[in-house]
């Protein structure tokens, strides 16, 4: 009653990275994310992480040449929304929950563009 | 009425409907239970006593005025994810340490228009991201079968507030087996539904593709009572599903009536994989979950052997695709519109990167790099998409199990519950979610229930994953069992303290 | 006018009036346009504006927690007329993907567009360069792509002292990204070709277009080379907000780029700005500066099936474009190029013209448009009204034409009744033409009997001029007849006043 494999061939694909991250990967993509990651932080993070692209290897091993991706396993097409609109808008309620608020504006330190 | 919190929800239903007390009493039984024993168990965030009397009191004046909805006046809590208006909703981070939410989730407002009274926000792992419980903002949650163990995670809070008689069921979610792990580990059954059956609006993401709200009960019974108002299509979410939403408690009882008395489930093909019983699983939990399927055959089902992905493979899946979401769900956490701001951020790039690492805490940061990581230009292919591919595959290959079988079972997870401070590092606890993250990839429903414990006494789970929209299928054979069986019948530690 | 060439975007036969000092320019255009559905792309939030920040943001704009997008079922529909209007490859599977960046006015983190299934795939635009000049010429423009996406929020800089206020009413407002082949080689094609897109999504009626409202937004990618090479590292002018700036910041643009080679430089990749004031480009940052936008397919969003059905639906809906209007004025009512594509210049317009057409008969299309072209657009203009807000309904100038064409009035009655009708003497009245030609006597007199008696008094009254014309001088006649209007009181038919007077001094 054993159902066949779709995972038989072991073709592997280069395309996963050889070498593993580095702290100067973390610290770009620290950047990426907008987190405030110092050296030594993305040292251990740059350890457990290229741990996690350890076990990621395994997915090389994987044939997908005929499959295209799934993003969501729902590929029905989905309900639309009918084109009405609801003024109902509780500013003051939404903006409670703000750190800086005036004037009904949403503060951050000056941007110049 | 010193043990009401031992009744079932059926039982309480009928103790309400029969006036032996009222939803107040109910209610003030459970919030001072709570007030006695959560300091050791550090189950909920937010215990919001006063509105809970003020909706237990609204529920007994609709009752004498004729309401008669089931879960009138019955109390539940919600997991720290799902957003209470007006109530503090902080996804277990200090991120949303200030965030009382503007608005309901369509969850919550559907269950309290069933009539069940909140009793307040359970304790979780931070932004859902964990197995143990112990990344929360709000200090770690404690097993009620043993205060030196975990409870599991993500749902960690909900599943020991359950386990431990603070509340006769409650919400959870599972995006790799938030509810099914905790269920496995706190003695309860947990219920993962069908993606798309259950309205995701208002519970805070932490994956989209794979984040799904169910529910924990100390039955099958109890799990479908709260799931059922959860269940159905919610226009203000593209990803739940139109459709006909059966009755899981008519279908469940029926199921039951009709059952034969010695071998009730006659005719139902349960699957094994050996893919879910090889390394790594603990011998105790292996042994206890062949017995518990031993009893299923003894009552007239019928075990066939089928094919799985390789968990391993499914596991790097599951961990390339979830923290890939997560950093773009958790961008909206900036310090701009709501949540935590850092203290006199000299620009804009201190406000974002000072507020971010300050907010979230370090396993939510590893899964955001990670994530990224994943998705940056050079690598998007290579990891992304060739994940995104395998998934394809991961489901292709239930779908051919599903041709041989009813359900499949396994373990809910490879362990028992363990010590709280083991200190895992990353690899080995996403190992603990082996068994059940296949099924978020595939979007199944599947239920943990007790099936045994181990020889200190600590409770093992059992898996039964369904195909796609069989959850009432899953809920009936579970209670079936439970109907048969009474693991689900005994009580943790802190249950069985009186007050 | 030339015959139009087939869009090819590197091998365009080179026109060498275009070159400047020897280059030759490479232009690329992206437009936003803000589609006009009542609510916006992904929440019920009214699209429609109030001054008051952040009271048209709800909470899906505002990216709290937990929320999730819904597309607004009104978006297809739009995109799929514009999609259809530039000939274009439909998307049928359209799916929504997530670019990432962080700025204030972005709620989440990231924005939702559609980068791998776009709505609209190729397609063209035929323009036509420097209209109604003798160097006029058409072409034809390709068109990458157009996606849907929606638009971010506003940061204000001058309400609060220190700080940047963000403003969110205008966070999830649809917008349509039409992405164009670089084939344009001159600011003026550019402009041309801006030009055409905008009467287009103004003609099928799916957006406002307003570029100083921001409804319409153009971004030019500008390089330069030497006819035959690659492609020049480009730049990018982003945000311009009317047709003359467009012209003058890529002609600045190509300017600063070609000092730059002839000095020896080369271009950077950079996003630049074009200050009016100073007539200049400038820098506002360049490519090292760019984030990497992880974009993935937004999990939060199915992909929208698009079927054959509602397409053809769509396109049966449609109104003709303005090129096949265009054409059809030209041949099927004889109108001349020029006229046919004034006509033509907005859907209403053309619109006005036919009804009046349907009333006065098609072959009064000359008569027609020179009245419209003339007196009724002139009129406007000087007030700076479109169309739709002529005082003068289709009916009544049918009234007017009318009367013009059996001889009630003469022409320079007609522009008297016109002055009135524009005037709103007429009220509302369909016959109002009529009214006022009654109301002010204006009546044009034919009785030949009558003229010929106001004929014989002004001979009568003027020897001198009757005796001048017959002594030779042919412009004496001209004045007779002045004479003789101005006896009528500009009443009497003029060619009727013509033909009796020579009958009698002949
Ligand atoms: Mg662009
Ligand atoms: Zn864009």
């Amino acid at each position: 009653m054993t159902t066949p494999s779709t995972l038989q061939s072991q073709t592997p694909i280069s395309s996963i990275r050889e070498d593993s991250i580095c702290t100067t990967d973390i610290l770009e993509v620290a950047k990426l994310s907008r987190l405030a990651v110092d050296e030594e932080a993305a040292k251990n993070f740059a350890d457990d992480i290229a741990k996690i692209l350890d076990m990621m290897q395994t997915l090389s091993s994987v044939n997908t040449d005929n499959l295209t991706p799934l993003a969501n396993v729902h590929e029905a097409a989905q309900e639309l929304r009918a084109d009405i609109p609801n003024a109902d808008i509780d500013r003051e309620l939404n903006q409670s929950v703000a750190p800086a608020v005036e004037q009904g504006l949403y503060l951050v330190p000056q941007v110049i563009d | 009425m010193s043990d009401l919190h031992h009744l079932s929800v059926a039982q309480l239903a009928d103790g309400l409907k029969t006036q032996q007390f009222s939803s107040l009493e109910l209610t003030d039984h459970f919030l001072k239970r709570i007030h006695q024993l959560d300091d050791k168990i550090n189950s909920f965030i937010t215990v919001d006593e006063e509105g809970a009397r003020k909706a237990a009191k609204a529920a007994d004046e609709k009752r004498s005025s004729g309401d008669a909805a089931f879960l009138l006046g019955i109390p539940m809590a919600h997991k720290d994810l799902f957003c209470t208006k007006g109530l503090l909703t902080t996804s277990g981070s200090k991120m949303l340490h200030n965030f009382v939410s503007p608005y309901d989730a369509t969850i919550v407002s559907n269950i309290r228009e069933a009539g069940a009274v909140c009793l307040g926000k359970l304790n979780m792992d931070e932004f859902a991201m964990g197995s143990d419980n112990e990344s929360s903002y709000y200090g770690a949650v404690h097993n009620p079968w043993d205060i030196e163990r975990v409870p599991g995670g993500s749902s960690g809070g909900s599943a020991a507030a359950v386990a431990a008689g603070f509340v006769p069921f409650a919400t959870g979610s599972d995006t790799g087996g938030s509810i099914r792990q905790p269920a496995s580990f706190c003695g309860l059954t947990g219920i993962k539904p069908t993606y798309g059956s259950v309205s995701r609006f208002g519970m805070i993401a932490y994956a989209s593709s794979l984040d799904q709200a169910g529910t924990f009960g100390r039955s099958a019974e109890d799990c479908a009572y709260l799931l059922q108002p959860m269940v159905g299509h919610d226009p203000r979410d593209a990803t739940s599903i139109k459709r006909e939403v059966p009755n899981y408690l008519t279908e469940m009882h029926t199921s039951a009536e009709q059952a034969d008395a010695n071998k009730p489930f006659a005719g139902l093909r349960i699957g094994i994989a050996k893919e879910y019983f090889g390394q790594g699983l603990d011998a105790e939990v292996d042994s206890n979950v062949r017995s518990a399927l031993k009893q299923y055959e003894d009552l007239g089902a019928t075990i066939v052997e089928v094919h799985i992905t390789d968990p391993a493979i499914t596991l790097a899946t599951y961990y390339m695709l979830a923290p890939a979401e997560a950093s773009s769900n958790l961008s909206r956490f900036d310090g701009v519109r709501f949540g935590y701001r850092c203290e006199q951020p000299k620009d804009l790039a201190d406000l974002y990167t000072r507020s971010r690492s300050e907010g979230f805490g370090d396993e939510v940061q590893r899964r955001i790099l990670m994530g990224t990581y994943a998705l940056s230009a050079g690598y998007y292919d290579a990891y992304y998409t060739k994940a995104q591919k395998v998934r394809r595959l991961i489901v292709e290959d239930f779908k051919k199990a599903f041709e041989h079988c009813d359900v499949i079972a396994s373990p809910t997870a490879p362990t028992a519950a363990y010590k709280l401070n083991t200190a895992l590092d990353p690899v080995t606890m996403y190992l603990g979610d082996v068994y059940t993250i296949g099924v978020n990839l595939a979007g199944l429903p599947a239920i943990s229930m007790p099936a045994g414990f181990t020889e200190t006494g600590l409770p093992i789970g059992l898996q039964l994953i369904g195909n796609h929209w069989d959850d009432s299928k899953l809920l009936s054979t579970a209670h079936l069992f439970q109907q048969h069986t009474d693991y689900h019948t005994k009580l943790s530690a802190t249950a069985q303290e009186s007050i | 006018m030339t015959a139009i060439t087939e869009s090819n975007t590197t091998h365009q036969p080179v026109r060498k009036e275009l070159l400047i000092d020897g280059y030759e320019v490479v232009i690329g255009i992206e437009i936003h346009c803000q589609l006009n559905t009542d609510s916006k792309i992904f929440s019920s939030s009214p699209t429609k504006f109030g001054n008051e920040p952040n009271t048209q943001a709800n909470i899906v704009d505002l990216g709290l927690p937990g929320v999730l997008p819904v597309l607004n079922e009104g978006l297809i529909e739009r995109a799929l007329k514009f999609g259809i209007g530039v000939n274009a490859e439909l998307g049928m599977l359209n799916t929504f993907d997530r670019k990432n960046y962080f700025y204030p006015d972005l709620p989440k983190g990231y924005q939702i567009t559609q980068m791998a299934n776009p709505i609209v795939g190729k397609g063209y635009i035929d323009i036509v360069v420097n209209e109604g000049e003798k160097n006029e010429y058409a072409k034809r423009i390709g068109i990458t792509r157009g996606h849907l996406e929606e638009d971010a929020g506003k940061s204000v800089h001058d309400a609060v002292t220190g700080m940047t206020g963000i403003d969110l009413n205008r966070a999830g407002t649809p917008l349509i990204e039409i992405v164009s082949e670089p084939d344009m080689r001159s600011s003026k094609e550019a402009v041309a070709y801006i030009k055409a897109i905008h009467q287009l999504v103004t003609w099928l009626d799916i957006s406002d277009a307003i570029m100083a409202e921001g409804s319409f937004r153009c971004d030019c990618n500008v390089s330069v080379r030497q006819p035959g090479e690659e492609f020049g590292t480009r730049t990018e002018l982003k945000n311009l907000n009317s047709f003359r700036n467009i012209e003058n910041a890529i002609n600045r643009e190509i300017e600063r780029q070609i000092d730059i080679i002839e000095d020896g430089g080369s271009i950077i990749q950079a996003t630049m700005l074009y200050d009016p004031e100073a007539d200049e480009t400038r820098i506002m940052r360049t490519k090292e500066d760019a984030d990497d936008y992880r974009y993935f397919p937004d999990p939060d969003l199915l992909p929208v099936r698009i079927e054959q059905h509602t397409v053809d639906a769509i396109r049966a809906s449609m109104p003709e474009l303005p090129v096949i209007r265009r054409s059809r004025f030209e041949k099927d009512l004889g109108l001349s190029e020029y006229d046919a594509r004034i006509l033509t210049d907005s859907r209403d317009l053309a619109d006005y013209f036919e009804a009046v057409i349907e009333s006065v008969g098609t072959e009064h299309a000359k008569l027609t448009a020179n009245w419209i072209m003339g007196d009724l657009l002139g009129a406007l203009n000087k007030e700076d009204k479109d169309i739709t807000k002529s005082p003068i309904s289709t009916e009544q100038l049918a009234g007017l034409l009318k009367r013009l064409n059996d001889n009630t009035l003469s022409g320079k009655l007609a522009k008297q009744v016109f002055t009135a009708l524009y005037d709103g003497e007429g009220g509302n009245d369909v016959d109002a033409a009529d009214k006022i030609i009654d109301a002010k006597g204006l009546k044009q007199e034919t009785d030949t009997g009558a003229i010929k008696a106001i004929v014989e008094e002004v001979i009568a009254n003027n020897q001198a001029m009757v005796d001048e014309y017959k002594g030779g001088k042919e412009k004496a006649f001209n004045g007779l007849v002045g004479q003789v209007m101005k006896a009528s009181r500009g009443k009497a038919n003029p060619q009727q006043v013509n033909q009796i007077l020579k009958e009698i001094l002949d």
